[in-house]
Parts: C-alpha cells; structure tokens; sequence
C-alpha cells in the first residue's frame, strides 16, 4: 500500500488550490481524480468570474483552470487522471480504481473536494432523450464542441441557469425561454440582464408540465403555479424544442465523508448532507479535512479560497508548518473569504427577500420577476448618469461582491470604494477616453459607454459583445432594449477587439437620440 | 423518540396520487406511487425503502434520485427530509466492474 | 439537428483528434478520435442511446459526466458502457442497448 502526506479527493478548484498550498509546505501530494480532465467544472465556465483582484475576479474559468494546474505541476502536486475513489475508510485507507486495477492507498491526511452533483425535479417525460442537466449542456457544449440542441427550454433562474442560457446562445443555440417555479430570479441580475436583452423570456411562478415526444424531445409544456407551486389551469404553454436543459440546484457530494465516520449534518442552507466542520474544513475526524461544495454549495471563487485554508491546516496537522505562520495565512485567506460571502447573495442571506440597497435604494422589480430593470427603474441606480459626451453608465443595481471596474478605468472615473459589494458611481468631474476597459472588465457586462447626443441627432452605445459572427462597421440591425424587445433601427458603427479586452469585444452602434438609454443589445436579420 | 423510529405512529391510510406513475429511480424504473406504497408497507428509512424496491441500487448508485426519493418518503411520513438518515454509504461509489473489483486480489498476492 | 461548433466567441478554433469512422447498430458514422462517443453520435444526430430493461423506454445523454449512467451501450460486445465519458477509437462497434443486451426486444 502506498503511503502520502496528503491525499486529494477531486482536482476541482478546491482540491487543487489545497493540494498547491499542502506541497508548497513540504507535503508529499496527490490528487485523484475520477475523469479524463482535471479541473472539475472549471473548464466548463467561459465566463470572467466576480470578486476582485485577489479572487482572479474578471478572469474566465477556464483559464484560471489553466493557472491552477501550472502551479500545482510547479510545486510538484501529483494529480492522477481516471482514478475513481470507490471508497474512505476510518484509518483514512482510500481505495481507488485506476484503469482496470483496484489500488488502496494510505493518507497521512485526507482532504475531500468531491464538489457537488446536480439536482433533478420530475415532470411526465422527465427521462426522454433531450431532457438533460444544465451540466451536461456546458459539458458537450463547451469541452465537446457541441451543441446540446437547436431550440433550448431552460428550467431553473438562479447563475447556473443564467449562465448556462448565455453560453448556449454563444454557441449558436437558440432559449425560447428561461422558466423557474420560484417568483424570483436566484441568480444575479446581471446575469438575468444579459440573457433578458438577448430577447429570451422569463417566465418566474411557472414550472415544466411536461416533456413532450414518444422517442425523444419534441416540444414541452409549461404552466403557471400558485403560491404551493401547483399548476394553476388555463395557463398551459406551448414550446416546439428539441432540449430541455435543467439547473435547479446542486447538493454536496459527500458520502465517501460518511463513509469515512465523519459526523454529518442535514443542512439545508448548506445544500444538503454536509460533514459538520469548522471554517477551515477540519472535520470530526483528526486528519480528514474538506473545502469546496462538499461542504456547502457556494461559487468557483470561495471554493479556491476553502480549498487554500484546508491545505494549510492540513500541513499544520502532520507538523509541516508552525502555529505563528498558519495563523497569519488563515487570518489574510479568512478577509479573502469574507470578501466574497457579502452582498445580498451571501450565504448569511439565503432564502431572504431583500428589497434595498445596501445604499438604501430600491431593487428593480422587474429584474427579479422579468430578468431585466425596466427603464423608468433603472434611473435611481448611482452609475446610470447623464453627461455631456461619451460616458460609462453601469447598469449593476445589487450588491454582489465584484469591483474589477474600478480598477479597468485608469481615469479614475468609476468608483466602488473600501466596500466590494457597493454600487459603482461615476465620480464626478471624471473624464472619460472611451477605452472600453470597463465594458470589456465588468464580468456581469453591465456597463455601457454612451453618448447621449451625437449632435446630429443621433446617439452612440457601445456594448459587450461576445457572440460570432461579428458585424461588419455599417450593418445594420435592431437595437433591443433591456428587456430583449426591439426599440429603434441601429447601425453598427465600429468594432473594437483586444486583448485586453480578453475575447470581450466592444461593439458600438448608432441609435436615434431618444433611443441612447433605452438601446442595448442589436440583433441582425 | 425520533418521530421516524417511533413506528407505533399512525401515518394514515395509502391514498393513490395523479402522479403516482412519475419514474423516480431511473435506473432500476421505480415509479412514485412504488416508493409510497413501500412506506406504508411499512419501510420507514431509506435503508428500507433501498432493500424493498432497490431504489437508488442500479447502475447509477442513486446519484440521480436518492434526494427525490428521500423528499417523497418524508412527505409521506409527515416530516422533514432532513430528518430522515440517508442511506448506508458503501464501497464501490461508482460502477464497477466485478472483474476489476477483484482485481486487487492479484496485486496483493504479486506484492507478497 | 446538433451541429458540431466550428468557432467559438470564447474558446475560438476547437481541437479535435483525428477523424476515424465506427460503426453504430452496423451503420458507418465518423467522429473524432478521443472524443466521448456520446458526443460523435449527438454530432451525427443520434438522441436514443438504449432501451430500458423493464418498461422498454428511450433514453439518452443525461449528466454527460457519467454518474447517471443513462446513456450506456453495447460497446465492442460489452453492455452497460458509458459512452459520454468512453473516448472514441476508429473502427469501434456500438450498438444500441436494449435492457442489458443489444438484441431488440
């Protein structure tokens, strides 16, 4: 039996970062992994992701993958491929099946990253070829090169839905509508923002009737539901799709921590069956120790961060690293972790209806009931203002724990302050270039540089734009509003890529004058 | 006591549901109504309801259903899910073959 | 019908191993070597992948990760394969799995 300091279940973005912070302390390490790819669902997010700098914050998933896997190879982390951890046992024997063999392996210390696995809701015809997890879709869609289908439904409103929708219509496919039994978006309102303005429907207080078809997907219906989410008749509708893609939540995967003896807990906030542990992911067994979402679902970034602290407490058990030192790195890991668990999505928050700012303003409606701020909401946000010549407008109306805007704008012109989850404002007498740096930088893509009147009485907006094939300058298209409709005939006036930009291209259109805080997306025939 | 030991409780009679036909298990194809039923034969804990109808026992090793079927099984017996145990975790956590399963044997005996 | 993503806004030019043919129920269908069968069959169009043991219903790909197991065939004379996570090689025998066999009901 082979014997390691530390054994790594998952090399997800937890396992990895405990992993990376376990050897740089001296620890002999490995990581096992069941599938073919390391990275876990890292390299199924194409999108930047939140938090600031010291959260990778505007950096897309995949690539922080990337990072993750260079540094645990330079600090000599051994990760094995294909190697399904079977079974934990009590003296931390791990059994695991590489290849065709059974081998059992002896950790020193143990740290499960086992991540999560998605939930399933049952409707008639919930088995049917075409009926799939929102994980399969980024699996085929953005590791395979393939398209999960041509007509999508979406069930499920919070980020993965969100998210999964927008990365559908990036590779071509078409969401005929988002649908979620819940009355409110879960998910951020940006995400629900970029989605709404693509012209895809919200349908909130509905859920999925049936999966229609006898051999596979052909159409679905959905029907609206009442306060005890049962179907309310007459409200049935119709949709020709040939996929129904699923995203309603995920629980821990946590039973090789139960298998193990670890004490467990039934903790819905959490997600699920958790381990019972403490904020460094030590549970009640001495030497097994756990970060990520096996813990309790949470987002990619905080699950980097757990996955640190795990690794460091784990060094300090087999004696690799003294009291004075780890303390330092789990007080400054801690910050980072708090960081992100504030705003109105944290943890703490979960469940609770907030209906202001943190500056006290009132939260569109709109957003959370249609997936969009309707235009006479977003006037009371502070980084929507009217100036003379072009100008950011940021149109990010919750408190999420992002600011990578205002360091993208080296004017100075945005400001989000000591407090990461603040709104951002325009800071007054600002002048701005018309860089794009913080279109390209807003990881929600929510701000817009605008030129409200060009003088002929035309105006410019220019967007994020992250679809194929991109416009040719002068072709002409529809400008839609935030809420996907189409609002005025508009022409695209210049493209701008870059590599700062990192794949995020700024596309700017022209649009009558009363049309310049209205226009927000542009659709061609 | 634990309200989902105490089996002398009164959880009323079966009554037959519109969806009592809903596939839960995927794998081994155990309907709603199936694992209803099972509860008021008498199987209280997933343990129970797994050996009864073999729910959660397929190819898939109930990654798909367990947190369906321990929902339905709490709405039957009146209570919370999180109340209920959830099934023994075992070795193997994936589908395996048993010739690989077995295959340890053969390492353990070239190491001797 | 699924197409194969020729360029991706984010991702660009994907890279795919070379292309081999197989044969699927005893037809010829080309892939990618490497790439999970599920994936050359949802390219080619195929959505049922088997039939159930017991109520004989279609199924397909699922999770794609293979934890349902849903989408498993009779791959080279072996049932129960998972084929969104088995890499394609040239000249492999898939079959669609009825029950546990590739025989139809």
């Amino acid at each position: 039996m082979r014997r390691y300091d530390l054994i790594v279940v998952g090399a997800g973005p937890s396992g990895l970062s405990a992993a990376i912070e376990a050897a740089k302390r001296g620890l002999k390490v490995v990581v096992f992994d069941e599938n073919e790819k390391p990275g876990g669902q890292l390299f199924k997010q194409i999108h930047k992701f939140f938090g600031s700098k010291e959260h990778r914050a505007k950096v897309r998933g995949f690539v922080i993958g990337q990072q993750l896997l260079d540094e645990a190879d330079k600090v000599g982390v051994q990760v094995v491929l294909n190697a399904t951890v079977i079974g934990l046992y009590q003296d931390k024997e791990v059994v695991v099946k590489i290849g065709e063999e059974v081998n059992h392996f002896k950790g020193d210390s143990i740290i499960i990253a086992t991540g999560a696995a998605e939930n399933m809701v049952t409707f008639k015809g919930w088995t049917l070829p075409g009926v799939i997890g929102a994980g399969a879709a980024q699996t085929m869609m953005n590791l395979h090169g393939i398209q999960p289908g041509k007509k999508i439904l979406m069930l499920g409103s919070g980020n993965v839905g969100l998210v999964v929708s927008f990365q559908l219509m990036q590779c071509g496919c078409d969401v005929v509508a988002l649908v979620d039994a819940a009355p409110r978006v879960g998910g951020y309102g940006v995400h629900a923002a970029k989605v709404a303005r693509c012209g895809v429907p919200f349908y909130l207080s509905h859920t999925i009737v049936e999966a229609e078809g006898d051999e596979y997907v052909t159409g679905v219906a959905i029907a609206k539901v009442d306060d005890k989410f049962k179907f309310i008749p007459g409200t049935e509708k119709h949709f020709d799709v040939d996929t129904i893609c699923l995203a309603v939540g995920l629980s821990p995967m946590s039973q090789l921590l139960k298998m193990a003896g670890c004490e467990m807990e039934d903790n819905p906030k959490r997600g699920g069956q958790v381990p019972i542990c403490d904020e460094y992911g030590r549970t009640s067994i001495p030497g097994i120790f756990v970060a990520g979402d096996v813990s309790g679902i949470e987002e990619a970034s905080s699950a980097m961060i757990e996955g640190r602290m795990a690794g460091v407490v784990a060094a300090e058990y087999l004696g690799y690293t003294d009291e004075t030192s780890r303390d330092k790195e789990l007080t400054e890991l801690t910050a980072a972790l708090d960081g992100l668990r504030q705003g109105m999505f944290a943890p703490k928050n979960r469940g609770k209806a907030i209906e202001k700012t943190e500056e006290g303003i009132d939260i569109s409606n709109n957003l959370l009931k249609k997936g969009f701020v309707a235009d006479d909401e977003i006037e009371r946000f502070p980084g929507v203002t009217h100036k003379v010549g072009i100008h950011p407008v940021m149109e990010c109306t919750q408190n999420i724990p992002c600011n990578p805007c205002q360091d993208a704008c080296k004017k100075g012109c945005i400001s989000i302050g000591n407090n990461i989850t603040s709104l951002p404002i325009v800071v007054d007498g600002s002048q701005c270039i018309n860089c794009g740096m913080c279109v390209a930088s807003c990881s929600g893509q929510a701000i817009f540089l605008v030129d409200e009147d060009c003088g002929d009485g035309t105006a410019t907006v220019t967007l994020p734009y992250e679809f194929l094939p991109l416009p040719e300058e002068g072709k002409k298209g529809t400008a839609l509003g935030r809420d996907g409709k189409p609002v005025c005939a508009a022409e695209v006036v210049s493209i701008k890529t870059s590599k700062a930009f990192d794949k995020t291209n700024l596309l700017t259109i022209r649009v009558p004058k009363e049309y310049a805080m209205k226009a927000r997306f542009i659709k061609f025939a | 006591m634990n309200s989902v030991n105490d089996r002398t409780r009164d959880i009323g009679p079966f009554v037959p549901m519109d969806d009592d036909d809903m596939l839960i298990c995927r794998c081994e194809e155990i309907t709603k109504g199936e694992i209803r039923r099972a509860v008021h034969d008498g199987m209280w804990t997933l343990t129970e309801i797994r050996r009864y109808l073999r729910t959660g026992m397929g190819l898939c090793q109930g990654q798909t259903c367990s947190k369906l079927v321990k929902g339905i099984v709490a709405r039957e017996l009146g209570i919370s899910p999180a109340e209920l145990e959830p099934a023994t975790s075992r070795v193997p956590m994936r589908p395996i073959e048993m010739k690989i399963f077995a295959c340890e044997a053969c390492e353990e005996k070239e190491a001797n | 019908m699924a197409e194969r993503i020729k360029e991706h806004p984010i991702l660009g030019v994907q890279e795919k191993g070379k292309l081999v043919s197989f044969s699927f129920d005893g037809k010829k269908v080309e892939g990618y070597e490497g790439e999970p069968i599920a994936a050359a069959l949802k390219a080619a169009g195929l959505m049922v992948h088997r039939y159930t043991a017991k109520e004989h219903k279609p199924r397909g790909i699922f999770c794609a990760i293979g934890r349902c197991t849903d989408c498993v065939m009779v791959v080279d004379g072996v049932p129960n394969v998972r084929t969104c996570i088995t890499p394609l090689k040239a000249g492999m025998d898939v079959k669609t799995q009825y029950g546990v066999s590739d025989k139809p009901f």
